[in-house]
């Protein structure tokens, strides 16, 4: 089964709380877990996210296309990564996820992936 | 030489006794899943090249054990907790094989202990020694998987706080710890049973599974234990007509009308040989005797030939064992069967005069079944809606409905 695990933390107070020292040990500790998780055969992918406000924000309406800046929601905990990882079931991708040590200072959302159904093509 | 190894079907006999093992080991419910996982990353990438080994289970619990301690030994760097379990797990001699055949008790009495919440005992006794997924166990008792997997986790959490002991309990202690394993299989069971004939084919096989359970406590349990034995032979009994209970539109079909050569033949000998050695012992237990009653039925050739005076006395004795208003409602019925319906009539209006049951549908529907057959139609008709109105089940309504319209 596949689950994404979306890390949501506010990184202005992380960072400002961490000591340098102890920001190198959790990009240590983050890329050393994301190492474990391949070699276990869980990761599918993983990647950290530049900061909210780098987001661009689009939509089309009426054919149009438009670009504003983000970040989408205005809440203190802005997602700042996901890791995509392939597990036996649900209680075992909150244990992957718990292991992830952003989980320590921020929330990790599990979502399971949602297959979308395979539609014939309606144009015959 | 190149050997073809099924690891899927290695996974599928010996991950929960590996995992019950590694619990022990590891004394963590998550890292000894961690661990198996990677066991078994291990065993696919070597047994086709290397071929099978001797005894998988052990080369399992070894290669799970060392990357468990591999791993605390990395984060050792950082953390000084797993420094200490590192090198504790080091020290410890290696596992004997004699202690692996109760790893397996031991995971069942600690998922079913009295400490953990009596909601959580269930899915965590799919989950860790049947190997039923979180998804699975939320499917098969129409609960969303997050409620499961929360329960799940509070359970472990639950484990770990209070450092609750991966054991076979005492002899002393024994009974009362078997009793509440007991009720957690049956209620795996009854939900099983209990499940509409058109949604169980989504639904996990819940009975099997109870039975599996039950089956694994007979054989594991150092002395034959009468409750266990009644439980198995109790579930065998009634799992034996699973396929008599519904008809082709999913609609119930009462004992009374089943076709009897629908019914498992094997599964009633083997309940019904296990009942001939609980009945061997000086002293019945409640399951026991509830599986004596599912026996007369199972040998009966046909509903008249079911010996009801027999059953009767088997619903005195269990009246002695628990006095609750459903068992003296079962016996009622069965007066009903041996003396007529004006007998079991008033032995139900002894129940509801007690004022028990009020709210119970099954004394509504069996009342209003002997109204019918006194010809008391008014009464009959008052006391189907009585039961109609506290029934939520589709098939059951549809058969209560007809019963009404039959009046």
């Amino acid at each position: 089964m596949l689950y994404v695990c979306l890390v949501h933390f506010d990184d202005k107070q992380v960072f400002s709380r961490l000591s340098e020292t102890e920001k190198r040990e959790l990009d240590i500790a983050s890329t050393g877990y994301d190492r474990e998780l391949a070699a276990s055969g869980n990761l599918i992918r993983a990647q950290a996210l530049q900061a909210p406000e780098s987001a661009v924000l689009v939509r089309v309406r009426d054919g149009k296309i438009s670009a504003t800046d983000g970040p989408f929601l205005e809440t203190k905990e802005q997602l700042g990564g996901f890791i995509l990882i392939e597990a036996r079931d649900l209680n075992d991708a909150i244990r992957i996820a718990g292991g992830i040590p952003l989980a320590r200072h921020g929330t990790i959302e599990v979502r399971p992936i949602y297959q979308v159904p395979q539609h014939e093509n309606a144009a015959s | 030489m190149s050997r073809r190894v099924d690891i899927e079907a290695v996974w599928r006999t010996e991950s929960r006794r590996v995992l019950a093992t590694l619990i022990r080991l590891l004394r963590d419910f998550d890292r000894a899943e961690e661990a198996l996982n990677d066991a078994f990353l291990a065993a696919a990438e070597q047994w086709p090249r290397d071929g099978m080994p001797a005894n998988p289970r052990a080369w399992l619990v070894s290669a799970g054990r060392f990357k468990a301690i591999d791993k605390l030994r990395r984060k050792a760097r950082f953390d000084v907790v797993a420094a200490e379990l590192a090198l504790e797990e080091e020290a410890q001699m290696p596992p004997e094989t004699e202690a692996i055949a109760d790893d397996q008790l031991r995971l069942i009495f600690v998922c079913c202990h009295p400490e953990v919440p009596a909601d959580a005992r269930i899915a965590m006794t799919l989950r860790e020694t049947c190997g039923l997924m979180t998804e699975e166990i939320a499917a098969a008792f129409l609960a969303k998987p997050t409620a499961i997997a929360q329960r799940i986790v509070r359970a472990k959490n639950r484990i770990r706080e209070l450092q609750l002991p991966y054991e076979v309990p005492e002899p002393q202690d024994l009974a009362e710890r078997l009793d509440a394993v007991l009720r957690t299989i049956y209620l795996i069971f009854n939900e099983g049973y209990a499940a509409s004939h058109g949604a169980s084919l989504l639904r996990a096989d819940l009975c099997a599974e109870a039975i599996r359970l039950g089956r694994l406590l007979v054989a594991l349990l150092p002395n034959p234990d009468a409750e266990v034995e009644g439980l198995l032979a109790l579930m065998l009994l009634q799992h034996s007509r699973r396929d008599a209970r519904t008809d082709a539109a999913g609609d119930l079909v009462l004992i009374a009308d089943q076709d009897r050569r629908l019914w498992d033949r094997a599964e009633i000998a083997e309940g019904v040989a296990l009942v001939n050695r609980l009945l061997a012992r000086p002293e019945l237990t409640a399951y026991g005797i509830e599986a004596a009653i599912a026996a007369q039925h199972a040998i009966a050739a046909s509903p008249d030939a079911t010996n009801w005076g027999e059953i009767v006395k088997l619903y005195d004795l269990l009246l002695r064992a628990d006095a609750s208003p459903i068992v003296m409602l079962n016996r009622a019925v069965a007066i009903a069967m041996r003396d007529g319906p004006e007998a079991g009539l008033s032995e139900m209006e002894a129940i509801r005069q007690r004022g028990a049951l009020a709210e119970f549908r099954y004394l509504h529907a069996a009342r209003a079944d002997l109204l019918r057959r006194l010809g008391r139609t008014q009464e009959a008709r008052e006391a189907y809606a009585a039961a109609l109105a506290l029934t939520h089940q589709a098939a059951e309504q549809r058969f209560l409905e007809g019963r009404l319209r039959e009046l």
